[in-house]
């Protein structure tokens, strides 16, 4: 009697939820395309120190407005150029992009912090708490906030710090509404009345129950709000309100370039064109993640 | 699915009373919502003054000495308990009078209403040029999924939510004044100056307009309803615009009344790139020459501009939604 062959283990059970993931991640190409430049770019910002051919901050009054890689006139001492005051461009350009990621990342991690725990407090507990909460979302929605920004930064005075305050004070409210509601539907599943009966503490509930089915949602709006972060933070520094010269933040260079917008437009186009780049990495990679991790695709 | 019922059927099933009394109830609800919100973001405003430290010394300047700040405080009432000068600020505020300008010595009520008209007709011709442009986008995304008006749509938006406001202006006065002079860069003078501003800023309003058109759109259309209406043989025309734009394009309409606002408070970066002397400006030069009632002015004037802007477009959608007035 002859028994057919058994197939291999992996053909019985088919692939791991591991595995489809990682297929799904592969295969994304918003994600990958935006995983990869996000990962080149932070490369470059780790070694500035190494990578750049000057030092940032050192003028050079005889060379100043030489010209970018493109143009006959250019030399090779300032590939991308030098500004008005004859700084490396090449160099301000990748000590700028640390500028643009440090204060993505801050700001995200304080404005993570607060609307996380308010959205999270507000779905579990419900009712009146729910009602505060709400409330309090509601009035940062009211806010003209791009202008408060502006104001609060430009009169307190702008530096690193105070845009990294100021903006992860404001910007918590999509934290707080997306977390808010995804806890409302996870506190609806059986196993919290279970961890409930069973006499967990809240802090374990909240923890240990509702966080992880949460943290997907968590890093989607975290991307995309490290984006509008880093966008929020060129505009108040190209607005003269935030970081300060002579740092080298792309929303200053920008700033600084305007001045030479007729006669050498790469002055602006340069810093822009990383800002754009950087930004809509993040986005990508920000998308790339909601749809990969989206309940549906499982 | 669920088709939006119309707004004759559910006059029939619910009774015209019972429909007005709710609608009132929520009126009341969301209109005493907007003014604790109002009260509370005038507080925030007024607040703003204390963060720089002592305002009489702003006023004075460098070479002040200690008996002219006295001098100062005692003139503009720093003197009083804060919650006294709130009160005040906030009375007068109502009956239109924010106060002097330190900067330009004249009242703030004066300079504003100076540059309120560049600001609104910015925001007007923006959010018209946005609806003008994302509403048949997202509608024909809607038709045809995934075809090339999809992707192009998509693309846009996708450029949209990554590119720097301020920086797209710059490049538009590069091309368009620079390469090829067809615009002024900078002014207010005619309505040649508002083109590129109001492509910039309606620019960034277009991508959640398109959004939410294209997705209305679709569930309208695999709605009964347009079954139903297909069924019957009507004209593909008839059913796009007569039955399904109609349904889809309700959100559209309070999410523009929203869009519009973030637009005001986005003007300041707009304004500054294209000097239009308007209310983002006036934010701007005031908060670089530390002139604060100006800038107190300007954001609560905005903030209730926007507060009452949303109160609209939630009373709207629950008028036409009665499942949202429950809540």
């Amino acid at each position: 009697m002859e028994f057919p062959p058994i197939p291999p283990v992996e053909e019985i059970l088919g692939p791991s939820p591991g595995q489809l993931l990682r297929r799904r991640i592969f295969t994304h190409k918003g994600l990958m395309i935006g995983g990869i430049i996000l990962a080149v770019i932070l490369f470059f910002a780790l070694l500035a120190p190494v990578l750049s051919p000057q030092d940032p901050y050192a003028q050079s009054l005889t060379t100043r407005l030489s010209k970018p890689f493109w143009h006959a006139e250019s030399t090779w001492k300032h590939p991308l150029g030098s500004d008005h005051v004859g700084r490396d461009y090449l160099s301000r350009l990748l000590y700028g992009a640390r500028i643009s990621l440090l204060i993505g990342f801050c700001v995200a991690l304080i404005s993570g912090v607060i609307g996380t725990a308010l959205g999270i407090v507000a779905g579990y507990f419900g009712g009146r708490v729910d009602m505060v909460i709400t409330f309090i979302i509601t009035l940062r929605l009211s806010i003209p906030f791009v202008l408060v920004a502006v104001a609060v930064v430009g009169i307190v005075g702008g530096s690193l710090k105070v845009v990294v305050i100021v903006l992860g004070l404001l910007l918590w409210n999509r934290y707080a509404v997306v977390m808010r509601s995804a806890t409302q539907q996870i506190r609806n599943q059986d196993y919290i009345p279970a961890a409930e009966a069973v006499g967990c503490s809240t802090t374990r509930i909240l923890l240990s129950e509702i966080m992880p089915n949460i943290v997907n949602n968590l890093v989607v709006v975290a991307t995309l709000e490290m984006a509008n972060a880093i966008l929020l933070e060129a505009a108040l520094s190209f607005l003269g309100l935030g970081v300060q010269p002579p740092t080298p933040s792309w929303g200053l260079m920008v700033a600084e370039g305007k001045d030479f917008l007729f006669f050498e437009p790469w002055l602006i186009t340069i810093p822009g064109v990383a800002l754009f780049v950087l930004v809509l990495a993040i986005n990508l990679l920000g998308d790339g993640v909601r749809d990969v991790t989206a309940p549906e695709n499982r | 699915m669920k088709a939006r019922p119309l707004a004759r059927d559910r006059a029939f099933s619910q009774g015209s009373n019972r429909r007005g009394t709710g609608m009132l109830i929520y009126t009341l609800k969301r209109l005493a919502l907007a003014v604790v919100v109002t009260l509370v973001v005038s507080a925030l405003s007024f607040g703003l003054l204390y963060l720089s430290g002592d305002p009489a010394a702003a006023i004075g300047g460098e070479a002040a000495t200690d008996a002219d700040i006295a001098n100062i405080r005692n003139i503009y009432g720093l003197d009083r308990p804060i919650y006294i000068q709130y009160l005040n600020w906030i009375g007068k505020a109502l009956q239109g009078d924010f106060g002097m300008s330190y900067y330009f010595r004249l009242p703030v009520s004066q300079i504003m209403a100076a540059r309120v008209p560049a600001t609104l007709i910015l925001g007007c011709s923006a959010i018209v040029f946005a609806l003008i442009f994302s509403i048949p986008l997202g509608v024909m995304a809607a038709i045809r999924p995934n075809s090339w008006v999809d992707r192009t749509a998509l693309f846009l938006s996708v450029m949209g939510q990554a590119m720097p406001s301020f920086w797209l202006g710059l490049m538009l006065i590069v091309v368009f004044s620079v390469w090829l002079p067809l615009l002024p860069p900078s002014g207010t003078e005619g309505w040649e100056y508002f083109v590129m501003p109001t492509i910039v800023l309606g620019y960034f309003a277009m991508p959640a307009i398109m959004r939410l058109t294209r997705a209305g759109m679709m569930e309208v259309l695999a709605s009964d309803y347009i079954r139903t209406a297909r069924a019957k043989g009507l004209l593909p025309g008839s059913i796009l615009f007569k039955h399904a734009l109609r349904n889809a394009v309700i959100p559209v309409v309070s999410v523009s009344a929203v869009q519009f606002g973030f637009m005001l408070g986005g003007s300041i970066v707009i304004e500054t790139v294209f000097a239009i002397q308007g209310m983002g400006y006036l934010a701007w030069e005031s908060i670089k020459r530390s002139d604060f009632p100006t800038v107190q002015a300007v954001i609560l004037v905005f903030a209730v501009i926007y507060i009452v802007l949303t109160l609209l477009a939630d009373l709207l959608n629950g008028w036409l939604d009665p499942r949202i007035r429950v809540t």
